[in-house]
This record gives structure tokens, C-alpha cells and sequence, in this order.
């Protein structure tokens, strides 16, 4: 049942997209909730990001598909200005697959459906191509002969395995992901980490806020705290554990582990 | 006493009037009835989902516009929208449907049926997981694409049942168009019943169509409210879910 190898073959050129924030800031109102954030996403590895609630993680990934927009400050993905003036959002977005922490399943589709509707009214696909390429992802993730099921009869496991091939099927170069697993049972978070793990081994470029720690030792190429809008901290994983040098760090991990 | 109660069996059920006006109501009346409400509610729900949107709309004016719309749609006697649509329309000279009288009505009772329609069309989209529209933006949905595939079905379903007791009232609000004077063909339930009252000086044609309405109108409420019932329970099983 749980899988381990998704069905996207990224070729290195594709899934060693980088990132890169360039002096990004962004405010809701008067609440400045991301400041001057400067920072590198190495392509094809993964990068999680850890903080505190309220630390702006999330903020930050939503401005890497441009579901919230910095107000200054540029953000590249494999060379490409997303942040400049004429950018197509839509075209964008293809590229830059989206995990939730809620899932977001289409509640009026069955799981076929989910994962088609983006391929055939998006990219443009026919129906047999799209339900083959979403055959092959949903088995992928372990969900062979699920397609006709609708999501309310998932489990939460199941609901954000299906969210994940709905990902990427669209074939993105980089994906998302917001707190995957923290809405899930304990017993499930499992299928769906070695599922992330099992998409970064093939060199996915991965951006992963998250507050399992053990997956970010294990998977990360790079960890990255922030607290309060900014970035704090920012090594690879050892390092960030074991000598943590921030008091603000040291005093998170505390918390956390 | 006895007397009494003879004169209301011969006001309101006496079986010859009755009998007389059956085969008008069945073969004129009902037919015209139902498609007179079935021509009306696709108008208003056409309506409807333009002014829905327009309702939770984020241009200011926009909204104001679709707002003042279902207000005075909604705040207006209905008897005279249909008049000043009905007559009021042919007489300013904008004969939409040249002079055909059944026309105007199912386009009048469409009117005033779109402003209801609109509210509860809006709150079926505004219904939609907020998460469900990210998702399908974040896919590379355009707006007009989630509003599509996404918005609408999900909407809708979940007002099926308000919509379809909308239809009920639109059923009734049929016999309003009377006041237009329709040709003989072109007569509804009531209309027929009450030329046919005012003809024989005799109210029981009347008693005919109101059983006329009952029958179409009070089985459809039952399948209504079982209907939500049933809608209430899955949605709180989904719910559950989360
Ligand atoms: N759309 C918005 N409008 C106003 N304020 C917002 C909005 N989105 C986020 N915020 C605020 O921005 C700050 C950062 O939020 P964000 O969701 O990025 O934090 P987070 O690090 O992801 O937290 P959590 O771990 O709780 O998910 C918070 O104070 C939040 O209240
Ligand atoms: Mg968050």
C-alpha cells in the first residue's frame, strides 16, 4: 500500500529548477510578515523550512507560486523572474505543484476526476491521455483501483496521497509543500512522508515547511529556520541540529524535539 | 343550518361545474401551467447566477448594482412587476416578444424569481471551500476555469434543494399572469378556473384549480424537505471527515 517511487521520471535539467528570494517583503496591511528574506533553493534537493506559528512559512511558499504577491524584492525560479510585471500566474503555476495541509481534494469529483480535471482543462490533454498519465501517478502513490472513489470516502493518508499526484501530474519542476502531514493521524503520516521522500530522491526540487524534524534530518539538503518574518538560521541538517547556534533556534528544537 | 352548508356545496364543490371545467384544466391549464414555470425559472436562474456573481463580486459599484436589483425585485408587490413588465414593456414601445402575451409573463415571473434566485445562488458559491478554489488556482486554473468547474457544480448542488422550493413558489406565482389577459390557448390553471367561475356565477372551478395547485405543489415539498434532510446528513458525514 504505500509507495514509494512516483511515476515522474524529472529529467535533472527539469527537476534542478533552483530557487532564489531576492530581498522579498511582504506585509498584510501594517503586519510586515515577511522581511527581506534573501535565499537560495538549491535545485534538485530538498529544502525544508521550520519556525514557529505565525513565523511566515507559509507566507513564503505562497509567494513562490504567486498565491500571495511580495511588494518588493524578486523572487527566480531556474532563472525565470516570477515576480516581474508580466508574468502569466497561470503559466507559473504549472510549473510549481501545490501541497496542502488540508488536502483540498475537488469534493465533487472522485479521484480520477482530481487528478484529471487540471490536465484536460489546463494543459489540454484528452481524456485518454490524461486518465493514463493519472492512472500511472495514482498508482505511483500507492492508490491503484481508488480512481472511482470520492474523497470524503478517503482517509485523510489516502485524501493527501491523491492531492500529491494531482501535483504531479501536471509534471511541475518544483513542489510546495505546506505542513503535508500535519493534519493527518499519526499512523498515517507515515505512507505520505516516505511518499516525499521517495519524490526527493528523484531529484525533485523540494520546498517542504514542515514540523517533522526527523524527515527534515533525513531527506533535507538544507533546513532553514525562520521566526517572526525573517530568516534566522540556514544550514544543512546536521549542523542546524545538533549545533544550532541562535538562541531562538535552540529554544524552537527545545520545544519541538 | 342544514341549508347553510347545502349552499357552500353548491358554491365552492358542486360536481357538474366541476366536471365542466376538468377537461380544460388538464389538457389547457396544467400543461400551460408547468411550462409557464419550467420557462420562468430557467429565465430567473439564468438571471440568477449572472446577478449571484455580480453579488459577491469585489468592484463596489458592481455589487451596489446586483444588490439594488434583488431589493427592488424582491421589495416590489409582484402583481405590479408583472404589470409594468407585461404592459409596461409593449406600451414604452421595447416589444420584446411582439404582442405575445405568454412571453412577457414567463419573462416578468423569470424577473421577480431571479431576484430570489440570486440569493440563494450566492450563498451556494460563497458555500465552495476556499481551500478547493487555491487548489485549482495553484493547479493553473484560470478564475473563469474554477468558477467553472469548481464554484459552479459545488454550488449548486448545495442549493438544489432551496432552489427546486423556489420552483415550488414560482408554481403558484403562475396565476398572477391572469392580470395580462392571455388568449384561450395561451390560459393557465387559475385563469381558465376563474373565467370559467365568473362565467357560471359559481366559485367550484376555482376549488378545481386549487386542487390542481396541491397536487403539484405538496408532494414536491415532501420530496424537498426529505431531499434536505438527506443532504444535511452527508454534509455533516463530510464534514466529519475533516
Ligand atoms: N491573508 C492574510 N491576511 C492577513 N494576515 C495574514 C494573512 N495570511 C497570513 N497572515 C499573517 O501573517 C503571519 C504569518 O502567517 P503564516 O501563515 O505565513 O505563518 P506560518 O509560519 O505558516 O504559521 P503556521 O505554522 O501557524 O502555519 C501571521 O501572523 C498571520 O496571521
Ligand atoms: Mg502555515
Amino acid at each position: 500500500m504505500t509507495a514509494q517511487t512516483p511515476a515522474t521520471q524529472t529529467p535533472a535539467a527539469q527537476g534542478g529548477q533552483r530557487i532564489l528570494y531576492d530581498g522579498v517583503n511582504l506585509s498584510f496591511g501594517a503586519h510586515h510578515v515577511l522581511h527581506d528574506i534573501t535565499l537560495e533553493i538549491p535545485g534538485g534537493q530538498t529544502t525544508c523550512i521550520i519556525g514557529p506559528s505565525g513565523s511566515g512559512k507559509s507566507t513564503l511558499l505562497r509567494c513562490t507560486n504567486l498565491m500571495e504577491r511580495p511588494q518588493t524584492g524578486r523572487i527566480l525560479i531556474g532563472g525565470d523572474e516570477i515576480t516581474a510585471k508580466g508574468t502569466d500566474i497561470d503559466r507559473l503555476r504549472r510549473r510549481v505543484g501545490m501541497v496542502f495541509q488540508h488536502f483540498h481534494l475537488f469534493s465533487h469529483l472522485d479521484v480520477m476526476e482530481n487528478v484529471t480535471l487540471a490536465l484536460r482543462k489546463v494543459l489540454g490533454l484528452g481524456r485518454e491521455e490524461a486518465e493514463a498519465r493519472a492512472m500511472a501517478q495514482l498508482e505511483a502513490v500507492g492508490l491503484g483501483g481508488f480512481e472511482r472513489r470520492r474523497p470524503a470516502d478517503l482517509s485523510g493518508g489516502q485524501q493527501q496521497r491523491v492531492a500529491i499526484a494531482r501535483s504531479l501530474a501536471m509534471e511541475p519542476q518544483v513542489m510546495l509543500f505546506d505542513e503535508a502531514t500535519s493534519a493527518l493521524d499519526p499512523e498515517l503520516v507515515k505512507g505520505v512522508l516516505e511518499l516525499m521522500t521517495g519524490l526527493a530522491k528523484t531529484g525533485m526540487t523540494m520546498v517542504v515547511v514542515t514540523h517533522e524534524m526527523r524527515f527534515a534530518r533525513s531527506v533535507a539538503g538544507q533546513v532553514v529556520f525562520m521566526d517572526k518574518g525573517r530568516i534566522v538560521e540556514q544550514a544543512e541538517p546536521d549542523r542546524m541540529f545538533d549545533r544550532p547556534e541562535s538562541p531562538r533556534l535552540q529554544h524552537f528544537l527545545d520545544q519541538v524535539l | 343550518m342544514f341549508d347553510g352548508l347545502i349552499k357552500i356545496q353548491q358554491t365552492f364543490f358542486d360536481p357538474h361545474e366541476i366536471a365542466e371545467v376538468l377537461p380544460q384544466l388538464i389538457l389547457t391549464g396544467l400543461p400551460n401551467t408547468i411550462l409557464l414555470a419550467i420557462l420562468a425559472s430557467l429565465i430567473g436562474l439564468a438571471c440568477a447566477l449572472v446577478v449571484a456573481v455580480g453579488l459577491s463580486a469585489r468592484a463596489r459599484w458592481l455589487r451596489g448594482v446586483c444588490r439594488a436589483y434583488v431589493d427592488i425585485l424582491r421589495g416590489l408587490p409582484h402583481i405590479l412587476t408583472i404589470y409594468i413588465i407585461g404592459q409596461g414593456l409593449p406600451l414604452a414601445g421595447l416589444a420584446l416578444f411582439g404582442n405575445n402575451t405568454y412571453a412577457y409573463a414567463a419573462f416578468a415571473i423569470g424577473l421577480i424569481e431571479s431576484a430570489y434566485m440570486a440569493e440563494i445562488l450566492r450563498a451556494g458559491l460563497q458555500s465552495v471551500e476556499k481551500g478547493q478554489i487555491e487548489a485549482a488556482r495553484s493547479l493553473g486554473m484560470s478564475p473563469a476555469k474554477c468558477f467553472v468547474y469548481i464554484i459552479l457544480p459545488q454550488g449548486i448542488r448545495r442549493v438544489l434543494p432551496p432552489l427546486t422550493g423556489q420552483f415550488i413558489l414560482v408554481i403558484k406565482g403562475t396565476a398572477l399572469v391572469f392580470l395580462l389577459g392571455l388568449t384561450t390557448s395561451q390560459r393557465e390553471i387559475f385563469s381558465i378556473a376563474q373565467d370559467a367561475a365568473i362565467n357560471n356565477a359559481n366559485l367550484s372551478p376555482l376549488t378545481a384549480a386549487g386542487i390542481f395547485y396541491l397536487l403539484l405543489t405538496v408532494p414536491m415539498t415532501y420530496a424537498v424537505n426529505a431531499w434536505e434532510r438527506r443532504m444535511g446528513v452527508q454534509s455533516k458525514r463530510v464534514g466529519g471527515d475533516d
